[in-house]
């Protein structure tokens, strides 16, 4: 701060290298404490839980909880009941299968194989009943050309590529 | 004097880069675009409502960059007192608010159609609100603060604690389940997206980045130009009294 004399000009030197262990112990106890409160939080700042912790927790019927997992190729129902139209579909983690029921329109990108996370709760027969159904999309980017050139050749096999990259997948496998 | 003497430098050499920064950065959005709109195909999934990817995308790297930019050179001003490096920091800040203000902004328009939903807490989209309440908390500070030297050095205190929050964005969907997806460009085994659509979102980050750079020099030559004004109205006043 000081322009003039070298024994001040020192003694800012030694500041500065004060200032910097200062500001480097801070950051890492301020991570430290961070670490340990995200940590402790871990259960509220997840979305969703997958099918295999539901099936751990033996979680009562009428408690609201978010499900997630992939939709299970050839399980989508559509059924007409009074005209109201009403969706059924499992859901899986690889591991587990949920059932799940929900009346509505459901999201553009809800597709067998796909990921998706509904909102609801389960009744006294084991069923999910949702009340919201979002779909969720994967971090792969494709032409629609390269997908179509791919299902002609036959290697295009979705199923098998979805589950090795969607993270819900990933996740189980870790825990 | 020496304080003095870097700023006069920055005017004379960022005088000399900003025509040529603006004039890239003109090119690369041009290019940027075209690739974006034109030349990338449709994706498999989501057909052509994916492209709005080539502003989210670039949006929401840039506010995370610009934040970066902001603690790095609030620690260089923190700890050698270097006025350039503050205003540096204190001139990102509006900027970096605005891509995240941007990335959020897009991200709910591509969510309602593709996910079902506006919003939703999920740990991503949570840690990047909080990122622009920092930005905002950021600017506050600056402004609140009379006494320049000290609004540097909290303002200087709040973006480095605010680092922690960068750090938690980039891993929010690794740690956590979330509906927003994991990273598709900065990932360990490669992206996961290619050709002209790959293209056209480096261009477009490419851009997005130039663009940050010649609005930046723009406001840091301001900045010193408002500070010389000020020490000169200063000069003035104490000559009359």
């Amino acid at each position: 701060m000081t322009k003039s004399g070298s024994t001040k000009g020192l003694k800012a030197g030694a500041r500065k290298k004060r200032r910097l262990y200062l500001m480097l112990t801070s950051l890492a106890v301020l991570g430290l404490a961070v670490v340990l409160v995200l940590s402790a939080l871990e259960d509220n700042i997840r979305l969703f839980y997958d099918p295999t912790e539901i099936a751990e927790k033996d979680i009562k019927p009428g408690q609201n909880f978010r499900l997630g997992g992939l939709v299970v190729d050839d399980s989508v129902e559509r059924l007409e009941d009074n005209g109201i139209l009403i969706n059924k579909f499992d859901i899986t983690d690889g591991n587990e299968t949920v059932s799940v029921v929900f009346e509505g329109l459901l999201p553009d990108l809800f597709r067998e194989g796909q990921g998706v996370v509904t909102e609801g709760a389960l009744n006294t027969s084991g069923v999910f009943v949702a009340t919201e159904v979002l779909a969720k999309h994967d971090e792969n980017y494709m032409p629609k050309e390269v997908i179509d050139s791919l299902k002609k050749r036959g290697e295009w096999q979705r199923s098998a590529d979805d589950t090795d990259k969607t993270p819900t997948t990933e996740k189980d496998s870790r825990s | 004097m020496h304080k003095f003497a870097n700023p006069a430098r920055f005017m004379r050499l960022s005088n000399i880069i900003l025509p040529w920064t603006a004039a890239i950065t003109v090119v690369l959005f041009g290019l940027g675009l075209y690739y974006s709109l034109v030349l990338a195909p449709e994706d498999y999934q989501m057909g052509n409502t994916y492209r709005i990817m080539f502003i989210h995308v670039p949006a929401a790297y840039m506010a995370q960059f610009g934040y970066a930019a902001i603690a790095v050179s609030s620690a260089v001003g923190f700890i050698w007192k270097h006025p350039l490096a503050d205003q540096a920091a204190r001139a990102t800040a509006p900027m970096g608010a605005a891509f995240t203000a941007l990335a959020l902004l897009t991200g709910s328009l591509w969510g309602k159609p593709m996910w079902g939903t506006y919003w939703i807490w999920d740990a991503r989209l949570t840690s990047m609100l909080i990122l622009l309440f920092i930005y905002l908390g950021y600017i506050a500070v600056w402004q609140t603060i009379e006494d320049q030297a000290r609004a540097a050095k909290i303002a200087a205190i709040v973006a480095m604690v605010g680092l922690i929050n960068v750090i938690i964005i980039k891993f929010s969907v690794d740690w956590w389940n979330t509906l927003h997806q994991p990273a598709t460009l900065m990932r360990m085994d490669g992206p996961t997206i290619g050709g002209d659509m790959l293209a056209a979102l480096l261009l477009m980050i490419a851009a997005f980045n130039m663009f940050f750079i010649t609005i930046l020099l723009w406001r840091i030559q301001s900045l010193i130009l408002r500070r010389r004004i000020r020490s000169l109205r200063m000069q003035i006043g104490g000559g009359q009294g």
